[in-house]
């Protein structure tokens, strides 16, 4: 099958749906299917060879942040140029309703298009005053995808419709087979995620941390990701500093280590999250996991029976949850045995093969992706002007 | 006399905009119709798939008499329905699948058999491919109905003799021991 992907973030930054848009990809071409991805990047950025780089994303404010997008009459000649050259049998959007690639290929293509859904934005102040214009390209989507229960019902309610649910996916084994390092064993807590991004809930946890090292004087705690160290613990009292240990950003293999190696994993995130890929990434490791009780969270920890699950943003509750949890080997043993069997939903071999089954339904009966032109035909048609 | 020229210019103008507008939609609605005919050809596709394979597991005699008759029983009158009863037939066929496969085992033994588990993997898929494939369906029914229940397509006749599109509804809830995909 020849499958098109479009990737509407930059290819250079690394993020979530780049990732698995990157997987995905690879998971496709490993099964003998012809790939294209199209994604903004640096003309100068090496680029695997299934990428084909739709020019450089131009930084503007967009929802209260500054986003990276492409838009434009070069981006649209880009995207008209990827869809004319791949004939693709199916083209699979990431993000459709950001304003970049997602919505200019959907505007641009016609034949089945699957979407995925990443993101549960509510709908923006842009969005409304497009609507009409976006509701016109979403339509054309023949499938789409939500990555959790929680995403498909904001789906719904903003954008009508519906959509079914494919979580993203997780190279199970990669994390499983990890060696673990001796050097961040023996009652460690581990925390993923940029340190000064509230919503990645590194303050909550801060917050709990001297009462879970008052229970637990040989528990440390180790952080792998960007930001300011020293803004982190700033309100930690002097003599805990030294057991909180940053690791900066770390490589995969080292997070994959670093999963293995950790006693407890901690996910005290706030918000904003629609799936949380790390939890399924610690799950895979074999780690047992303490996360806030988002409702994106509690889906991927089954209601709890595959992790714990705390009131979000109470200090309080995360504190007990972990001194607990620190003191009951057993418990651990019993939710990393739990994790590791409902972990496997998430593995690519499951994830890959209902996204192809997703393809196989909406090529099933219908034509190749083609570039639109416009709805002209239909308009020289009734006006007896069809060239065909 | 300038004054009436530009006013028949712009009432021209505004004229050819509407209908402009109006063909466009036109077209946007002509295409929702043909990616629900798309849709309706892959479900159909889709259920035809679930009930073959239901039968042919129904007539393989792997399964008990009593199971295989329920279930070659619910397949027949899914494949033969008129379109007014399939929707109840093929939920009835869901049900039937449910209640054959309640017990894992039932998988297991159908699993050991010389072809069966490729018969089970066929019938996983199907189980699996027809809510998506009526999600997609539906889908595609609700975003035209929205379209055609707005005031410009009604009042210009814009859908013209194309029938009101009708939601797929069935029970295609999968037997647990199929849809369970730990492991």
């Amino acid at each position: 099958m020849r499958i098109g992907i479009v990737c509407p973030y930059s290819w250079d930054v690394p993020g979530g749906v780049q990732f698995h848009i990157r997987d995905l990809a690879e998971y496709f071409i490993r099964l003998g299917h012809e790939v294209s991805v199209l994604a903004p990047a640096d003309d100068d950025t090496p680029l695997p060879p299934y990428v084909v780089s739709a020019g450089r994303a131009v930084p503007v404010p967009y929802n209260g942040s500054v986003a990276r997008l492409n838009f434009g009459f070069l981006s649209a000649a880009r995207v008209r140029r990827w869809l004319h050259d791949g004939k693709f049998d199916v083209i699979h959007i990431h993000e459709p309703t950001s304003p970049s690639l997602g919505l200019l290929a959907c505007w641009a293509a016609q034949g089945p298009i699957v979407a995925t859904f990443h993101t549960s934005n509510p709908r923006s102040r842009a969005m409304i005053a497009a609507y009409s214009i976006l509701q016109a390209a979403l339509e054309k989507i023949s499938a789409r995808i939500a990555v959790s229960e929680y995403a498909r019902r904001t789906l719904v309610e903003h954008l009508g419709g519906d959509a079914v649910v494919i979580p993203n996916g997780v190279d199970v084994d990669f994390f499983a087979q990890a060696e673990p390092k001796p050097e961040w064993q023996g009652e460690t807590i581990g925390f993923v995620g940029r340190i000064d991004e509230p919503r990645k809930g590194l303050p909550v946890l801060m917050r709990a941390l001297p009462k879970i090292f008052a229970e637990r004087p040989d528990a440390r705690l180790l952080v792998a990701g960007r930001g300011d160290e020293k803004e982190a613990v700033e309100n930690l009292p002097k003599e805990l500093r030294p057991r909180v240990e940053f690791l900066g950003m770390v490589s995969d293999e080292d997070k994959a280590r670093f999963l293995r190696s950790v006693d407890l994993y901690v996910a005290p995130n706030t918000g904003g999250e629609s799936f949380g890929i790390i939890l399924v990434e610690a799950m895979s490791a074999g780690a047992p996991v303490l996360a806030s009780d988002l409702d994106a969270f509690a889906q991927v920890l089954d209601q709890g029976a595959a992790g714990e699950l705390f009131a979000n943003e109470d200090a309080d509750a995360l504190a007990e949850a972990a001194v607990r949890l620190l003191g009951d080997p057993a418990r651990r043993a019993e939710l990393r045995e739990r994790g590791s069997a409902h972990v496997r939903r998430f593995d690519w071999s499951t994830v890959g093969a209902d996204i192809l089954s997703v393809y196989e339904t909406v090529t099933a009966g219908a034509a190749a992706v083609a570039a639109d032109d416009k709805g002209s035909p239909g308009l020289m048609a009734r006006f007896g002007l069809a060239r065909d | 006399m300038t004054a009436t020229l530009i006013w028949i210019l712009v009432v021209l103008v505004v004229l050819v905009a509407i209908g402009l507008y109006l063909s466009w939609t036109a077209g946007r609605l002509d295409r929702l119709h043909a990616r629900i005919d798309a849709a309706r050809a892959a479900l159909d596709a889709q259920l035809l798939r679930r009930a073959s394979v239901a039968q042919e597991l129904a007539t393989s005699g792997v399964l008990d008499p009593a199971a295989s008759i329920v279930l070659y029983e619910a397949a027949h009158a899914a494949r033969q329905a008129e379109e007014e009863q399939r929707e109840v037939a093929e939920s009835e066929l869901s049900q039937a699948l449910r209640a054959v496969f309640a017990d894992a085992q039932q998988l297991e033994i159908v699993r050991e058999v010389p072809g069966g588990e490729a018969a089970a993997h066929e019938l996983t898929e199907a189980v699996r491919r027809v809510p998506m494939a009526r999600r997609f369906h539906n889908d595609a029914v609700g975003a035209a109905r929205r379209l055609r229940e707005h005031r410009k397509v009604r009042w210009f006749r814009l859908a013209g003799h194309a029938p009101f599109p009708m939601a797929f509804e069935m029970d295609d809830e999968p037997p647990t021991a199929l849809a369970d995909r730990a492991g």
